[in-house]
């Protein structure tokens, strides 16, 4: 069936025993244990610290670190020629496929989203098929969205809610939608959006640059992107703190607090992780004179990441502020 | 580098960093084994409980928390873990690759598989106990009414949702750009297959498995009210984050189990895989239809009528790609030159018991009987027909079928026949009674039950324990041919094999496909 050809074959590169493997996971363990142990504390010790926060930061610098020297390692694999084209490809595979895999974290946000939009709010409020046990359950509560008032509340609060459930969820005074903000340009997320846009449109342009093998204009480019998405992030900050100082909007605020805070904290939280990315990128070209017009994974990759996380901040434009 | 012909390291240093995808299986289907063992010692608790009506051994808390691992250790810990140990070991050996695309990363899915277990099994002995709740964890027992131990419970859950998103990039970068020249698709072993299709629905679900118990750390610990009405949020929402998971989770454990079978029928027939082009899209289709029919295990938490009808719907097309491929293996086996092998036997035992947990699958989909069916024992029967007897029997039978190709020795055949006679009769004895227990009314993961059950619950659990006992039996059989088998070097150790992996030396040299065969 077959027969050995060894003919201008570029070898694949395995590499040899590494260490990376077990300090991620022992960073990784230490981390996910120490942080259900601080939650834990919190939640229902008795306010006797148990060391938790103590492991918890010793092992995220300890995974930290390791993520820095397997990158780093990669790096130097690569410019050492180690690398050959169908190693790249292996490489851009596992990017797509991991971002795809992000993509699927977030359905499941949006998908809690969509749900109790249109099913659970409206039967909680006594309409449709789902909605027949609302004289007994939730007497008054009317649906809508924003949700400023919840079924708690609607029937008077924890006291007279006759089945048992987990906290008191307040109702809030304003939320984060189009329309209720005191002026047009005084809504951020607009804002939000010209930034993030523009900071996916200033990545492609450093593209171009590096393609055109320009360096000058990628690290100018580049430069202006990161700043772009350092000043998004910076917005967001200011948006959660008038959220909860101004507005009453926490996560306490019944499931619109809920589901405002979780899709944009984790889109949030992924905008740090793109920027950081994109910050070694530049870091790596400014002072390291990496990346040629054919040789740019780490960047091709963090801007793919980039315009992921941009996508998805449409989408949360549309759903969560909007509409 | 150096130099390309050398083996492995010595010592503990070799599994720790390594990154040979053969090593790296092994340490798989080890874990897996062990996991097997864990969960199925969880499982004896139970049936030893269940021996007779009363509460005779355990607490009810307890047994709970027995039911809970039992089923969380097996799926995530044993079946799951032993398909991509069979992965990392075939994968590339099948399509003539080096490695796996990726090996450090390969070795970190690996590693942080036993830290993540060990969490998960020391819960057991914190305050308040093990997760309770059962294996599927439906909201409010899961977040209003958890022990404490549900925060770590959560956390290792992200921590094999992490080493499974991984495992299968892995594969999928292996699969798609690692394949010899002339490795074409459609030329490609069915086990590589099944095993491409399930990464990619790993992919697609473990996140969404991740963003469900993010919900509820996020509703025990901040404040939200995702699975909480009185916040606006509603538990129901839990049960579809989860089956949305949780269905393509079941075909995730069956498909490389499909594949399994796929390679090893063939071989024993003597004839080649019947309609292997139709198995490639009846795979396919599965894979598709198991994103669209998770409701079916909600048929009765009040969803609207038209919800109940479509789900149904679909749920009894998946019979339709499924009965594709029981065709198929049996028009394999017409006229074949057959003889029974043990791996042989494990697929035939597959084939049949596998076949009946389609029906009763079948029976569970009709929305008005499943009020009924519904969280009895006849559950619990049809999802050990096709999980034991499908994918773990396929397992069963990987192992014999490639052992002995792995370490270069032959495993008893008579110690082989007798391990899937005492597993298969076992078995049986075990779930075949809980249907009738089901239809008649028992509920599952209950401690204790109606007098008029006793009788079959008995036989039950002697039938649990005969099928316990006959894999310390496989335990033995497979460390006696790794030890002292009788040794081979015979390339094919099947006459009527096919494939890559058998063109290698035996026992397979510690790097195989340097320089990959040419396809034709
Ligand atoms: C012909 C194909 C199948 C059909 C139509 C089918 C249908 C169903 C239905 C309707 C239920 C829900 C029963 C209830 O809770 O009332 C169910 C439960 C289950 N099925 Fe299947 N099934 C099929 C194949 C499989 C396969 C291949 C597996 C796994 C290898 C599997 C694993 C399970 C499990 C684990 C449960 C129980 C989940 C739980 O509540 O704990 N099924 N099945
Ligand atoms: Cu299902």
């Amino acid at each position: 069936m077959t027969t050995q050809s060894s003919t201008e074959y570029e070898k694949y590169y395995v590499p040899e025993k590494s260490k990376l493997a077990v300090c991620a996971t022992i960073g990784l363990i230490l981390s996910t244990f120490g942080a259900a142990s601080v939650m834990n504390d919190m939640t229902f010790g008795d306010g006797a610290t148990t060391g938790s926060w103590g492991i918890f930061w010793f092992g995220l610098f300890f995974f930290s670190a390791t993520l820095f020297g397997w990158f780093r390692m990669a790096i130097k694999e690569n410019r050492a020629g180690l690398n050959s084209a169908q190693l790249k490809k292996s490489y851009v595979l596992g990017m797509f496929w991991f971002i795809f895999s992000e993509v699927m974290f977030f359905l499941a946000f949006f998908g809690a989203l969509f749900y109790v939009r249109t099913l659970v709010g409206p039967w909680l409020a006594g309409e449709g098929e789902g909605g027949r046990m609302n004289h007994l359950l939730w007497e008054g509560f009317n649906y809508q969205w924003p949700m400023p008032l919840t079924p708690q509340e609607a029937v008077g609060g924890v006291a007279n809610q006759p089945v048992a459930n987990m906290g008191t969820f307040q109702s809030y005074e304003q939320s984060m939608a189009f329309g209720e903000a005191a002026a047009w340009y005084l809504w951020l997320p607009m804002w939000n959006t010209i930034v993030l846009l523009s900071s996916s449109f200033t990545v492609h342009v450093a593209h171009m640059g590096l393609l055109d093998g320009n360096k000058r204009k990628f690290n100018i480019w580049l430069g202006i992107t990161v700043a772009l998405g350092m000043l998004f992030v910076a917005l967001q900050a200011l948006e959660y703190y008038e959220a909860y100082a101004h507005f009453g909007l926490t996560l306490n605020s019944g499931i619109y607090g809920s589901t405002f805070f979780m899709l944009t904290g984790f889109h949030g939280f992924h905008v740090v992780m793109g920027m950081t990315m994109l910050l070694i990128q530049w870091l790596r070209s400014v002072r390291g004179g990496h990346f040629t017009a054919d040789d740019h994974f780490g960047f091709e990759a963090s801007s793919w990441y980039w315009h992921f996380v941009d996508v998805v901040w449409v989408f949360l434009f549309l759903f969560v502020y909007i509409l | 580098m150096g130099d390309h012909h050398h083996g492995p390291a010595k010592g503990l240093s070799r599994w720790l960093f390594t990154t040979n995808h053969k090593d790296i299986g092994t340490m798989y289907l080890w874990f897996s084994f062990s996991m097997f063992i864990l969960g199925g010692a969880f499982a004896m608790i139970i049936r030893a409980e269940l021996f007779q009506p009363g509460m005779q051994l355990v607490e009810p808390a307890f047994f709970n928390q027995m039911t809970t691992l039992h089923g969380l250790v097996m799926v995530f810990g044993a079946i799951m873990p032993s398909f991509v140990g069979l992965a990392n070991w075939m994968i590339p050996m099948m399509i003539g690759a080096p490695d796996m695309a990726l090996p450090r990363m390969n070795n970190w899915s690996f590693w942080i598989l036993p830290p993540a277990f060990l969490i998960l099994a020391g819960t057991l002995f914190m305050e308040g106990g093990a997760p309770n709740f059962g294996w599927t964890f439906y909201a409010p027992l899961s977040t209003t009414y958890a022990p404490p131990s549900v925060t770590y419970f959560i956390f290792s859950i992200h921590v094999l949702g992490l080493s499974s998103i991984m495992g299968s990039i892995n594969i999928i970068a292996t699969v798609m750009n690692m394949r010899a020249p002339g490795m074409t698709y459609m030329k490609m072993p069915l086990f590589v297959w099944t095993w491409l299709i399930t990464a990619f629905l790993l992919v697609a679900v473990m996140p969404v498995l991740a963003g469900a118990v993010t919900m509820m750390l996020m509703d025990i610990h901040f404040g939200t009210s995702f699975f909480s009405a009185a916040g606006g949020g509603d538990p129901v929402l839990f049960q579809h984050i989860f089956w949305f998971f949780g269905h393509p989770e079941v075909y995730i454990i069956i498909l490389p189990a499909f594949g399994v079978v796929s390679q090893i029928i063939p071989t024993f027939a003597r004839k080649p895989l019947f309609g292997y082009d139709s198995m490639v899209y009846a795979t396919a289709a599965i894979a598709f239809l198991s994103f669209i029919v998770w409701a079916h295990h909600m048929y009765t938490v009040g969803m609207p009528v038209a919800g109940e009808l479509f789900f149904m719907y679909a749920t009894m097309l998946i019979a339709v790609p499924t009965g594709v491929k029981v065709f198929n293996w049996v028009t394999t086996m017409w006229r074949g030159a057959m003889t029974f092998e043990t791996p042989m036997l494990f697929c035939m035992g597959f084939l049949v018991l596998f076949t009946i947990g389609g029906f009763t699958g079948l029976m569970l989909s009709i929305a008005p009987a499943d009020f009924q069916y519904h969280d009895s024992y006849f559950v619990v029967a049809h999802f050990h027909y096709v999980m034991v007897a499908g994918a773990v029997f396929s397992m069963s039978a990987a192992v014999y079928y490639w052992l002995p190709k792995w370490c270069g020795r032959m495993y008893s055949e008579t110690m082989g026949k007798t391990h899937f006679w005492i597993s298969f009769i076992g078995f049986n004895i075990a779930f075949f009674p809980q249907h009738f227990v089901g239809l008649a009314g028992m509920p599952r993961r209950i401690p204790d039950y109606a007098l008029q059950f006793a009788d079959f619950n008995m036989m039950s659990s002697i039938g649990a324990f005969i099928y316990g006992a006959s894999q310390i039996l496989f335990l033995y059989n497979v460390v006696a041919t790794i030890v002292a088998g009788k040794p081979t070097s015979e390339a094919k150790t099947w006459e009527g094999a096919e494939g890559l992996e058998w063109t290698v030396a035996t026992p397979a040299p510690y790097h195989t496909f340097e320089t990959p065969p040419q396809v034709r």
